[in-house]
């Protein structure tokens, strides 16, 4: 069954020309990770905003949970958790008084609110802090309590707009734990990032959205595989830089491409491994030792730029 | 309806928690009006000859009251550009609550800090002379009058906050316009001393009405206007009771359409 569907959405906002989302369709399984893969500006919130009920789309249809969101939002809201790009808490009350307070908008009794709290701060290693008010919480924290925030309900289907986003790597680190544990507890998610390792690591599917689009979709590895295969990237001293090519060329059959400024040498490969120790073997018998020397698969950064022709920017810029 | 109406009871619990945890917050609120009576009082007190029994005190604390009421909307205002800034408007409109919770818990919350500040500043008036004369029940009922003004002009408030790009901005907006609708009145000073038009306007402006209501309830009626006979200044109540029918029967209808349609900057 499909947890998100959404066809042919299209959205204008007043003031721009520019359309925000451009006829994008999307769909995920039930139980599954989606990564919105895209830069700032391609769509990515605005798909998460009509999905999650905040925004209406100017044509096309959305099913959450299979229930249409803009005829029955209310319905929608009763099983989507939504965690937004920036902590959306109240910053003068504690954490334990946001997740009450948010607990009860849920409709929880006050008891049940309140147990709801505790074991969410407890999960989220915050009870600590649960007394203190979040102006006083780090960058990571915030983000946990936030998180904590939307599962109040235990929803089925799970928004995360960006969730790492601003967070130093200890952060991210700590929140991609955090997302993994929810991911195994069976909630449908989807998720935007415009960090290629992020989506790598946390979803099943990637889907790239550029200027409104989704402009492919697949596992990491498709999208991987669309760019070719594993290459070989050897770096030597300068005066071996010819020897070497003229040797990778006759060891692998294939002429190697040449970045000079660097003295990188790089050539596809088939077989891996075995590439690789014949190259080593050729280099040694010739006394050329390698600076650097490695087997690289593409990464989603290789994926975007061929895709997109440009490349993902990683700075907030609005 | 019930679901709502505690809906909207948790918004303005929060609001009141928040001054439990910052309670900076509520002693400024209170100091500034007890410093306005107090400067009034005595700097301006001395040069303006109010000729009721009792002195300029009696006049100054209705006026100073419902200036303090009419700037509720700041607090409102303020406190909901905050809250769409960062994101909690987003959050709240993806609970499974009533579009109008968000807000009239908000407005709810602004009116009950009122009374605190109200009584406060009851207090610091009592202590420079003012004696409202007209009995405990009428004294009641002014009060009741000025909270009721406080939620009305909230409502204002609610829409300026959803309506403006950052926070700082709603606070500059409000104060350009509250303050000079404050002083184009009868609240501070006699509106005759004004240009022939200020007149006009100050015999209309809801600021004066609410302050000539309330000090006829306190027991120091004051004519007011530049038409002795007017009906604002002869029927100050009615008028003043029509004015908060009008802004909330306009504001809250465009308060719930703007947050259900808000989008966070």
């Amino acid at each position: 069954m499909k947890s998100i569907l959404a066809e042919n959405l299209t959205k204008t906002y007043p003031k721009g020309q520019v359309k925000a989302l451009d006829d994008l369709s999307l769909d995920v399984e039930e139980g599954t990770v989606l990564a919105l893969l895209g830069p700032n500006g391609s769509g990515k919130t605005t798909t998460v905003r009509i999905l999650a009920t905040l925004l209406n789309p100017d044509s096309g249809r959305a099913l959450v949970g299979g229930i249409d969101v803009t005829e029955h939002p209310d319905q929608v809201r009763q099983i989507i958790g939504l965690s937004g790009q920036y902590a959306a808490l109240d910053e003068t009350l504690t954490g334990w008084d946001n997740l009450t307070m948010f607990g009860r908008l849920y409709h929880l009794s006050g008891t049940a609110a309140k147990a709801r709290a505790t074991e969410l701060l407890e999960r989220f290693s915050l009870t600590d802090a649960a007394k203190r008010p979040i102006r006083t919480y780090s960058g990571g924290m915030r983000r946990r309590l936030d998180l904590a925030a939307s599962l109040i309900i235990k929803p089925k289907v799970l928004f995360l707009d960006e969730p790492t986003t601003g967070l130093d790597p200890r952060g991210r680190q700590e929140m991609w734990g955090v997302i993994d544990e929810l991911v195994k507890g069976g909630v449908t998610l989807l998720l935007t990032t415009q960090y290629l390792e992020e989506a790598d690591q946390l979803a099943d599917d990637i889907a790239v959205i550029d200027h409104g689009k989704v402009i492919a979709r697949g596992t990491s590895d498709q999208l991987k595989s669309t760019v070719g295969g594993e290459r070989l990237e050897l770096v030597v001293e300068a005066q071996f830089v010819a020897r070497a090519t003229e040797l990778v060329a006759t060891t692998l059959g294939v002429p190697p491409h040449i970045d000079e400024s660097m003295r990188r040498i790089t050539a596809p490969v088939t077989d891996g491994g075995a590439s690789l120790i014949r190259i080593l073997r050729a280099l040694d018998e010739q006394q050329i030792h390698p600076l650097d020397i490695a087997l690289k698969r593409p990464s989603l950064d290789d994926v975007f730029i061929s895709l997109t022709g440009h490349i993902a920017e990683e700075v907030k810029n609005d | 309806m019930i679901e709502t109406i505690v809906d909207c009871l948790i918004i303005t619990k929060r609001q009141l928690l928040q001054l439990v945890r910052v309670p900076e917050v509520l002693i400024f609120a209170i100091i500034q009006p007890a410093m306005f009576v107090l400067l009034f009082r005595y700097v301006f007190g001395g040069a303006i000859s109010a000729g009721v029994p009792g002195g300029y005190v009696q006049l100054l604390m209705p006026g100073i009251f419902v200036q303090t009421v009419a700037f509720t909307l700041a607090g409102t205002a303020v406190g909901l550009a905050e809250d769409m800034q960062k994101g909690l408007i987003d959050r709240f409109r993806s609970l499974p609550i009533a579009r109008s919770a968000v807000v009239i818990g908000r407005t709810l919350g602004d009116s009950t800090q009122n009374i605190v500040t109200l009584v406060v500043m009851g207090l610091v008036g009592f202590a420079v002379g003012w004696r409202p004369s007209s009995g405990i029940v009428k004294v009641t009922l002014a009060f009741f009058f000025l909270l009721l003004f406080g939620f009305a002009m909230s409502w204002i408030g609610v829409l300026i906050g959803l309506s403006v790009r950052e926070a700082r901005v709603a606070q500059n907006l409000v104060f350009i316009s509250v303050f000079p609708l404050t002083f184009l009145s009868n609240a501070f000073a006699p509106t005759t001393g004004m240009p022939r038009v200020l007149q006009y306007f100050a015999e209309w402006n809801p600021v004066s009405t609410m302050v000539a209501g309330c000090r006829e309830l306190f027991g120091t009626p004051n004519k007011f206007g530049a038409t002795a006979s007017s009906w604002p200044s002869e029927h100050p109540l009615w008028m003043s009771l029509i004015y908060m029918a009008l802004i909330v029967a306009v504001f809250l209808p465009l308060s719930v359409r703007k947050y259900k349609n808000a989008a966070s900057k």
